[in-house]
């Protein structure tokens, strides 16, 4: 990019990408914003007029709202705690020479490529059906009375369904660090008396730090969207009623798009701060 | 005490013997350097000793002990990686007193040595720094420092001035010499550089292929190689071999002459000659000249002041007394 002309061929050529990128944040994002101060229901009048900041009060004062906060930073927390600590532990394990690893490897890569909503189904019907399900017979199996997962431990089930698919990504990315990692310096600590824990705790876990805050960031990003997973299993009910769902139910089931707009707006600014807060706290690492 | 010996031992990869039985002893206080061309074994030599591989078969014996099923923390040796292999998520300080900190030593002994060891590598000003921070040559002496601290019956170096500039390796060079003299521990030392090995060592082992082609002082094997590998392979430039006719003269299939053995004269002499390339390096010229019946050019060191230029008509005449004379196994004739 060295020459003027080269640098406006560049703009030029880039533009395309950079107007279809806008065009695709920015319609849905002013139209959201646009409805938020609108009554707004399509069965019941239509357009009833603007409402100034109404469903925005509207949204947060109703007795749903608190909860799938709280279900929400539960499901992100518990599916980011349990794919980190098993992707590192299978990362650990993959890096290691054995047999068949390039199959291994894309056994465990695979259930990334399953869509939410066939693998919510899958979990549902072939594991945590009461009556047919792989656990049910396990539990009878074993004599016990078999678990009914998702009116018993629903939000519990939708973190093992979501961190099922979230454990191949996080495993692929922390296993790459774990490659890069120079066995010399595991060499040099293993002459230096370090025993394998402290090897894992003083070696393996800091070079590691920079994957593991990718894939929070990332996972945390696309968990505070979570949908298809609670759409198929609870529909919401028993607790697992997260945000995104909460305001699906405002749209579609309640037929209310202002009110919806707004916890729209609401997702958009939780899911910003989470994203400043975690910048904050684990972003230092990608400086280094 | 770091006395070290190494009783038939063999290592295979797979299929593969990288070493076949070997037998050295390595004696306490001494600077021993490996040295031989790229995939000679060398490296693979000084992990067996580490520990960082397991010896197919034989024994090694550390100080009368025998340690060939220790594991490498246990055998009291410490290793300088050719990557240095520092920790880069902790500061200089916590780097050097790693070791300490995995035997369990208390702070206040922790730090007192690991300042004596910054002192000693001039390294004081740094050790807060990350190892991201430092030079080349400063991260080679983090490295030592590291090795130093565990105040090792033996330090094990694995080509640990490679990733230097020329410059800087002059200086380690130095300095890994003058720690020898201060510590007096035995030192190990693996290097493809045979300057590295002259300069350095009281006993250079010349290893290709996994076997010991011969063992001795700097010295010994300049002026009486075993053999015709350890006569071109030690010495800078490398020594000239001629085969056939030249050889025949002196009762050998191949002489050898040193380049600093060769005088050049332009009207008279044995061997007459063309000038390729001349090195004009200021102390000395290094002439390159191609004689009848030799496919390589024989390398002629001269003075500097010498002015041959390519294509001149040279004569060279070896030192007769300086001639190495090989047989057709490639065994040196005494």
């Amino acid at each position: 990019m060295a020459t003027q002309h080269s640098r406006s061929a560049a703009r030029i050529m880039m533009a395309p990408a950079v107007v279809l990128l806008l065009g695709w944040m920015l319609i849905p994002l002013t139209m959201t914003l646009y409805f938020s101060f609108k009554k707004y229901l399509p069965l019941r009048g239509g357009d009833l007029g603007w409402v100034g900041f109404d469903n925005y009060v509207r949204f947060v004062s109703s007795s749903a709202f608190w909860p799938s906060v709280q279900t929400t930073l539960i499901i992100v927390g518990g599916v980011l705690l349990i794919t980190v600590i098993l992707g590192v532990l299978l990362a650990i394990l993959l890096d290691q020479p054995l047999w068949g690893q390039g199959i291994v490897r894309i056994l465990v890569i695979a259930p990334f490529f399953v869509m939410p909503t066939v693998s919510a189904l899958v979990w549902k019907n072939m594991f945590m059906d009461p009556v047919n399900g792989l656990f049910a017979h396990l539990w009878k199996f074993f004599g016990a009375q078999p678990v009914e997962w998702l009116s018993d431990a629903p939000l519990f089930s939708i973190i093992m369904i979501v961190s099922w698919q979230w454990l191949p990504f996080a495993t692929l990315i922390l296993l790459t660090a774990i490659q890069s990692l120079d066995s010399e310096q595991l060499e040099a600590s293993e002459m230096d008396g370090a025993p394998p824990l402290s090897r894992f705790g003083y070696i393996i876990l800091p070079h590691l730090s920079r994957a593991i805050t990718i894939v929070v960031l990332i996972q945390t990003i696309f968990l505070l969207a979570v949908f298809a997973e609670i759409f198929v299993t609870t529909q919401g009910s028993f607790g697992t009623r997260t945000l995104t769902y909460l305001i699906f139910q405002r749209v579609l089931e309640s037929q209310n798009v202002g009110l919806g707009s707004a916890g729209g707006v609401y997702a958009i600014i939780l899911a910003n701060i989470v994203a400043i807060f975690l910048m904050r706290i684990v972003g230092k690492n990608l400086d280094s | 005490m770091g006395q070290i010996t190494l009783k038939q031992i063999t290592k295979n990869f797979g299929d593969v013997q990288v070493i076949p039985p070997l037998d050295l002893r390595i004696d306490d206080g001494e600077f021993v350097v490996f040295v031989g061309p790229s995939g000679c074994g060398k490296s693979t030599l000084l992990r067996l000793i580490a520990g960082l591989e397991d010896v197919t078969s034989g024994a090694i014996t550390i100080d009368d002990r025998d340690a060939t099923e220790v594991p490498p923390a246990k055998r009291g040796l410490a290793m300088v990686f050719q990557s240095y292999a520092l920790y880069p998520h902790m500061s200089v300080r916590k780097n050097i007193a790693f070791p300490l900190r995995m035997a369990g030593l208390d702070k206040a002994a922790q730090n007192a040595k690991v300042d004596a060891a910054a002192k000693v590598l001039n390294l004081t000003d740094y050790l807060d720094r990350r190892p991201g921070q430092l030079s080349g040559g400063q991260r080679q002496r983090v490295a030592i420092g590291r090795a130093i601290v565990r105040e090792p019956d033996a330090f094990l170096f694995d080509e640990p001035l490679s990733n230097l500039d020329a410059a800087l390796r002059v200086n380690m060079r130095l300095e890994i010499s003058e720690l020898h003299q201060t510590l007096k521990t035995t030192m190990i030392y693996v290097t493809h550089d045979q300057v590295e090995a002259m300069t350095m060592a009281d006993k250079i082992v010349v290893l290709q292929a996994g076997v010991i082609e011969q063992v001795g002082s700097p010295l010994e094997l300049y002026h009486t190689p075993r053999n015709k590998f350890v006569a071109g392979f030690i010495g800078s430039p490398k020594m000239n071999f001629l085969a056939g006719e030249y050889a025949a003269g002196y009762g050998a299939a191949t002489i050898g002459v040193r380049p600093e053995h060769i005088s050049v004269s332009s009207s008279e002499g044995a061997w007459p000659g063309k000038v390729g390339v001349s090195e004009h390096l200021g102390s000395d010229t290094f002439l390159y000249v191609d004689i009848d019946g030799v496919d390589e050019p024989i390398t002629v060191r001269s003075s500097g002041e010498i002015s041959a230029r390519h294509g001149d008509n040279i004569y060279l005449t070896p030192d007769v007394s300086k001639i190495h004379r090989f047989d057709n196994q490639d065994l040196r004739i005494a």
